[in-house]
């Protein structure tokens, strides 16, 4: 059990320093709040409004009476206010945060639909000219990052098809299943087109090392056929890496989500993270910014944990 | 050292992948002399937005500058962050790994523990939050990517030495009266080389990726010195009368990142021989 104990022990330890980090690296930004968020407006200020409006912020405060003041207002849900959308910040986040998630969810079970089934057929096809064709086309996705297959496929859509991917605009899943899924589509292939290269790759090795493990000659010996062999006896064992890999790669969706939403120009997470930044919105950013690090820590930890009820070698300890 | 790079040419996608860097270093040394086929800035205004010619082998853009030229120079800038920025996270990610595995007990928790802060930022995200502090800009995307691949670094060292740490040879080099400094120079860290560089070259592949990303979006290199990234994100108004602008920079692109990629999986064949036959 020690390593689920430690786990769940380091986890909450782990999140104060990123918050910690969060706090002190927007502190670190030169120029003092105020000027940043009224821009030339705080010129015209007399001293006394400044002064009132720092109080109003409590960034008249010690700067560690401000961290804690933050932090226990994270416990309530209170992630301050964004000064672009005059809105509080977790508010805004949740409105941006369905399409981010959907978009990332859809990136993977592209990437899994595609990678597993070419990464067996490469395996069970070892040295083979098939296997030849997956390994040197997983080789050239990985190596392609999302803003190249992005901008390839806006233009082979416009020029030959003549179609312009739905672009600025989203639907969500609630209130028309079909239209959302069609206008997240094409930024899904493009968001999980590197991570399909890698589960091919991760799933093609690990299949090759459970080929030749005993259980599955002993399986052959006993005359299952060939097809029942890969599927049902060695595919549960060969996926345990690529679910690990899935859960780190969701983490990393998740962030990718920025590139992809500025080429698609879809209202996500990503793209909230970008505005806060090049609009010096604070607040935004840290809140947004400290938000993926949660999420990315939860599904990592999860995925640990999951990974501990499959492999009990784990949870005993022997690793 | 020469073995090494002998069998990498002797690996079939290592040599590719050696080629791709040694080709991808010569345009950016020509670039660095100036020595590309137009100057990199100066705008041709006649032959604006002209298709690939004799003269222009790639084409011009909006502005009418040479965008082989151009490529160059942002080939030797991307190539550029991605060697000071790895190099940067190698040094400091050895060094904390190093540490952390000799030291042990409360250092190399607490040491590690703070790679884990960073490691639980989405690379990308991380890098933008250091832009917001620092500004974009040259400086800012090599600091900013090395401290996004220090953590990596330090992972990949401590695991191996905790192991050699345990190892005869370490005890007999402690008997004998060697120094710290010597033990953890000369039997540490020379038996780290392997595992070192596999993720050097791979690390580097992800690096031009990183960079070319933060251009794209306008936070990495800023204009006029051409990047990749920018070249891309700059062609996509254009794509339908100018797709040259758009097809080179992305070949570009995704051929640099094949060719570490290539040199690294092809280093990992060679120097791990337990991996030799699974990776593609």
């Amino acid at each position: 059990m020690s390593y689920v104990v430690q786990r769940l022990l380091t986890f909450p330890l782990i999140l104060l320093g990123v918050s910690v980090l969060v706090f002190v690296s927007i502190r670190l930004i030169p120029g003092d709040a105020i000027t940043a968020m009224l821009g030339t407006e705080a010129g015209m200020m007399t001293p006394d409004q400044r002064a009132a409006l720092a109080a109003y912020f409590g960034i008249d405060q010690p700067v560690w009476s401000q961290y804690s003041r933050w932090f226990l207002g994270l416990f309530q849900g209170d992630l301050g206010v964004s000064s672009i959308y005059a809105k509080p910040v977790l508010t805004v986040i949740l409105e941006r945060f369905p399409l981010t998630l959907q978009l990332s969810l859809m990136a993977m079970v592209i990437a899994l639909g595609v990678g597993v089934p070419l990464g067996v057929l490469a395996a069970t096809r070892n040295e083979r000219p098939s296997d030849l064709v997956v390994r040197v086309l997983a080789m050239l996705g990985q190596s392609t990052p999302s803003f190249v297959i992005g901008v390839l496929i806006i233009y082979v859509l416009s020029v030959f098809f003549g179609m312009v991917p739905a672009m600025g605009t989203f639907t969500p899943i609630t209130v028309d299943p079909w239209a959302s899924l069609g206008q997240l589509f094409f930024p899904a292939v493009t968001l999980g087109f590197a991570f399909a290269a890698s589960v091919t790759r991760i799933s093609r090795s690990s299949m090759l090392d459970v080929l030749s493990d005993d259980y599955v000659r002993t399986a052959r010996a006993k005359g299952a056929s060939p097809m029942s062999v890969v599927w049902r006896h060695a595919l549960p064992n060969a996926l345990i890496p690529v679910v690990t890999l899935s859960g780190v790669e969701f983490g990393y969706l998740l962030g990718g989500a920025v590139i992809v939403e500025q080429i698609f120009a879809l209202p996500g997470l990503g793209r909230l993270v970008l505005d806060a930044i090049t609009q010096r919105d604070y607040a935004l950013v840290q809140g947004t910014v400290l938000f993926v690090a949660f999420n990315f820590l939860v599904v990592n930890l999860l995925v640990d944990l999951a990974y501990v009820a499959l492999d009990p070698r784990i949870r005993l300890g022997s690793r | 050292m020469t073995r090494v790079f002998g069998a990498l040419w002797q690996h079939p996608s290592g040599r590719v992948g050696l080629f791709i860097i040694g080709l991808y270093l010569t345009l950016a040394l020509l670039g660095v002399l100036g020595l590309t086929p137009h100057p990199a800035l100066k705008q041709f205004m006649i032959d604006r937005l002209t298709g690939p010619s004799a003269s222009y082998w790639m084409g011009t853009d909006l502005l009418g500058r040479d965008t082989m030229s151009r490529l160059m120079l942002g080939i030797g800038q991307s190539m550029l962050i991605a060697f000071a920025s790895v190099a940067w996270a190698t040094l400091a990610g050895t060094i904390i790994g190093l540490f952390a595995a000799w030291l042990g007990g409360l250092w190399d928790g607490v040491l590690m523990r703070l790679m884990d802060v960073l490691l639980a930022f989405p690379a990308i995200l991380l890098a933008l939050l250091i832009i917001a502090i620092v500004g974009p800009g040259t400086f800012t995307s090599v600091t900013a990517i090395a401290i996004v691949y220090t953590p990596i670094f330090a992972r990949v060292v401590r695991g191996p030495a905790l192991s050699l740490k345990q190892r005869d040879f370490v005890d007999a080099a402690r008997t004998f009266g060697s120094s710290q400094r010597y033990i953890l120079s000369r039997h540490l860290l020379l038996n780290l080389v392997a595992p070192l560089a596999v993720q050097v070259t791979l690390a580097l592949a992800w690096a031009l990726l990183t960079e070319a990303g933060l251009s794209f979006l306008g936070l990495g290199t800023q204009p006029p010195t051409p990047s990749l990234g920018l070249m891309l994100a700059e062609s996509k108004n254009l794509m339908q009368q100018a797709p040259w602008l758009m097809i080179f920079p992305a070949l570009t692109i995704m051929l640099g990142i094949l060719g570490f990629n290539l040199t690294g999986d092809a280093l990992r064949d060679i120097l791990d021989p337990r991996t030799q036959r699974r990776t593609a």
